[in-house]
């Protein structure tokens, strides 16, 4: 991983370089402190300290009331997260992995994000499901999805998918404090990562992205780990004279259409960086979404990189290929700025 | 059983079952959409399992759920706005047929995926418990819902966590057109409480008085003791799966043994012989203006504004 993120453009004076994990602990526990309310159910989550200690000594604060293990039934623990919202609750629901709340996602789906719209208003359903996604170092074929778009597609999730420190910590609190249903995506490959935390605290608003590297040249967005990549490929592409933006949506629904539209129609040109498969994602309907809305400010086509259409292999040499790469974002700039 | 409650569940099935009736009549004048599922012939699980709840305690239930909203005191008008999709419906025209919803009464709704209501329950109970309340969560399902995970999942942590909600299997028999025997390996279904393990019982759904008393005997386990029980309520849906379903996979003759014994009509001669015909007679006929009340007030009640089909999506 690179050190870009030290550029944190949201930085503030007092700050301690902390891990990802800590910062997500820190973010629970003073939610916790300051609302009753909020409780964190999961595998793994009390006395093993969390699957990737995210979770790290809240057992002990606050008591297995508040921190609870589950037994490994996500539609189980989730739907009762999601009940538990509806009765005044604020559950904050740990799946190990995103890969696992394929279990749950009718739960997620059917009953969460569709309760307010079919009580018209009478249900409210304030949960946040967080967990990893996307690939880690060879995880294997069903360890390794990136499922960011399944959630954003559903109209009544809010989705997050932040890449730093300081980003995890203030928009986790900003999806625990939200009132409608929230899918937080972290990964297990920068749990470790360190980063500028400011020590007082502080909120990161919902549905609005962040300018992590100016440029004049192309707009490079992207979300969720996928920033370090994309900072780096930045940093090797103004090497060959292209200086190239690169817009952190960290939040998918709702999409800041004005940051990622004002740095498109600065720079002219655009390529979405992303984990999913290319058919059908996230990346593709950014593409569709900016030459609808703004054509007039393209100079070429939206650019799009992709995870390849092929299921993620074990072995480390085909990893690499079947993922995003900076050599293969690199390739799709110049590609579009030919 | 005093004169005064076997009125009321007279009454309350009574309602349920012409509000059923009319709600099929208007379906098939097209002025009531998508599916409808009725609950005529198991109005005795609802009126009588409710009947016995404290007005805090929660309720959820599947998608045939107008008998729980209306057993829960929920209006007729807004029930037969609710199915003609109109603003002043109970839930302004979003939910329809299957997704009643009356939290002010906290009946917290009709759910449309088979099962999927099982733990959400659970966590309305989970909830309670959590606040020190000593509120129950009671949850609906049907036979069909017994061997999908949500429902297996759901009952397992109840247990494990002792979580002070009910769980009422309506065996109406059958599955839309599944007969029983080719859905389950026993007609024992509440046996399948001994794997979690958590309590059961079973009674028969027609006999409104066995089912108060098994509801009694759960909400008080699950209140004072919070620890959940299961219930299956033997009963009978005298109608198809829903209004497209002409039921043909049984015959008059199956109908009529459980119509024979039906709880209105029960009730009813119950009242007869007690020397209450008079006030069943003007029982019927309040319902019967309720009813006509209630199609009056759905069919000149407004559509939802074209401009508010985003509401309610987000706070």
């Amino acid at each position: 991983m690179s050190n870009a993120m030290l550029n944190d453009s949201s930085a503030q004076s007092a700050v301690r370089e902390i891990q990802i994990r800590d910062a997500l602990k820190e973010a629970m526990t003073e939610e916790m402190v300051r609302d009753e309310r909020v409780f964190l159910v999961g595998e793994e989550v009390g006395h093993y300290n969390g699957a990737y200690k995210c979770s790290k000594g809240m057992l002990e604060q606050f008591g297995s009331k508040r921190v609870i293990d589950a037994p490994i039934a996500e539609t189980g623990f989730a739907g009762i997260g999601i009940g538990a919202a509806m009765a005044g609750l604020r559950p904050i629901v740990e799946f190990m992995t995103f890969n696992f709340s394929l279990v749950a996602i009718d739960q997620i789906l059917n009953t969460a994000a569709k309760s307010r719209l079919m009580s018209a208003g009478q249900i409210e359903c304030p949960i946040v499901f967080r967990g990893a996604g996307g690939a880690a170092f060879q995880l294997g074929a069903q360890h390794a999805n990136s499922f960011e778009h399944f959630y954003a597609y559903t109209p009544g999730l809010i989705v997050v998918a932040p890449a730093t420190p300081y980003d995890m910590k203030g928009l986790l609190k900003s999806s625990i404090r939200n009132d409608n249903p929230v899918c937080f995506f972290e990964s297990e490959l920068t749990y470790g990562m360190r980063g500028p935390v400011p020590t007082e605290e502080y909120l990161v608003p919902i549905g609005k992205a962040d300018i992590k590297r100016e440029g004049t040249d192309v707009t490079l967005v992207t979300w969720s780990k996928n920033l370090f990549q994309t900072l780096d490929a930045a940093e090797s592409l103004a090497k060959e004279g292209i200086s190239a933006e690169v817009v952190d949506l960290r939040t998918l629904r709702p999409l800041d259409t004005e940051t990622l539209f004002n740095s498109v129609a600065k720079t002219h040109r655009c390529v979405v960086v992303q984990e999913q498969h290319q058919i059908a994602s996230y990346g593709a309907f950014l593409g569709h979404l900016i030459t609808r809305e703004i054509f007039d400010e393209l100079d070429a086509p939206v650019g799009l990189v992709s995870t390849l259409e092929a299921p993620m292999p074990y072995s480390k040499a085909l990893e690499v290929v079947i993922l995003p790469s900076v050599e293969r974002i690199c390739q799709e700039v110049r590609a579009i700025c030919g | 059983m005093e004169h005064e409650v076997l009125t009321d569940l007279f009454a309350k099935m009574l309602r349920i079952r012409r509000f059923e009736e009319e709600a099929a009549r208007l379906y098939t004048e097209k002025k009531i959409g998508g599916f409808l599922h009725l609950y005529i012939g198991q109005e005795a699980v609802a009126v009588g399992t409710i009947s016995v709840l404290k007005d805090t305690d929660y309720i959820m239930t599947g998608y045939r759920c107008h008998g729980h909203y209306l057993a829960r005191g929920g209006s007729a008008r807004a029930g037969m706005a609710e199915l003609m999709g109109k603003e002043t419906g109970c839930a302004k025209g979003r939910g329809g047929s299957m997704h009643f919803f009356d939290v002010e009464r906290r009946f917290m709704g009709g759910w449309g995926i088979v099962g999927g209501q099982v733990p959400v329950a659970a966590g309305l109970a989970f909830a309670e418990k959590y606040k020190g309340e000593d509120n129950i969560a009671v949850c609906y399902l049907g036979d069909g819902a017994i061997n999908i995970g949500a429902f297996h999942e759901g009952l397992a942590l109840s247990a494990l966590w002792g979580i002070p909600a009910v769980f009422i299997i309506e065996n109406n028999q059958y599955a839309m057109g599944t007969p029983l025997e080719r859905t389950a390996s026993t007609d024992d279904l509440s046996i399948r409480a001994l794997a979690y393990p958590m309590a059961r019982e079973t009674v028969d759904g027609h006999d409104i008085y066995a089912v108060r008393a098994t509801m009694h005997a759960a909400a008080k386990r699950a209140r004072e003791q919070q620890l959940p029980t299961l219930i299956e309520a033997k009963t009978y849906r005298y109608r198809g799966h829903s209004m497209a379903d002409p039921g043909k996979y049984r015959t008059a003759a199956d109908v009529d043994v459980w119509k024979s014994r039906d709880p209105i009509k029960v009730l009813g001669e119950t009242m007869d012989a007690q020397g209450m015909k008079d006030l069943r007679m003007r029982i019927e006929n309040e319902i019967e203006e309720e009813i006509q009340d209630a199609v009056r007030f759905a069919e000149d009640s407004p559509f939802p504004a074209p401009e508010t089909a985003m509401d309610y999506t987000y706070v």
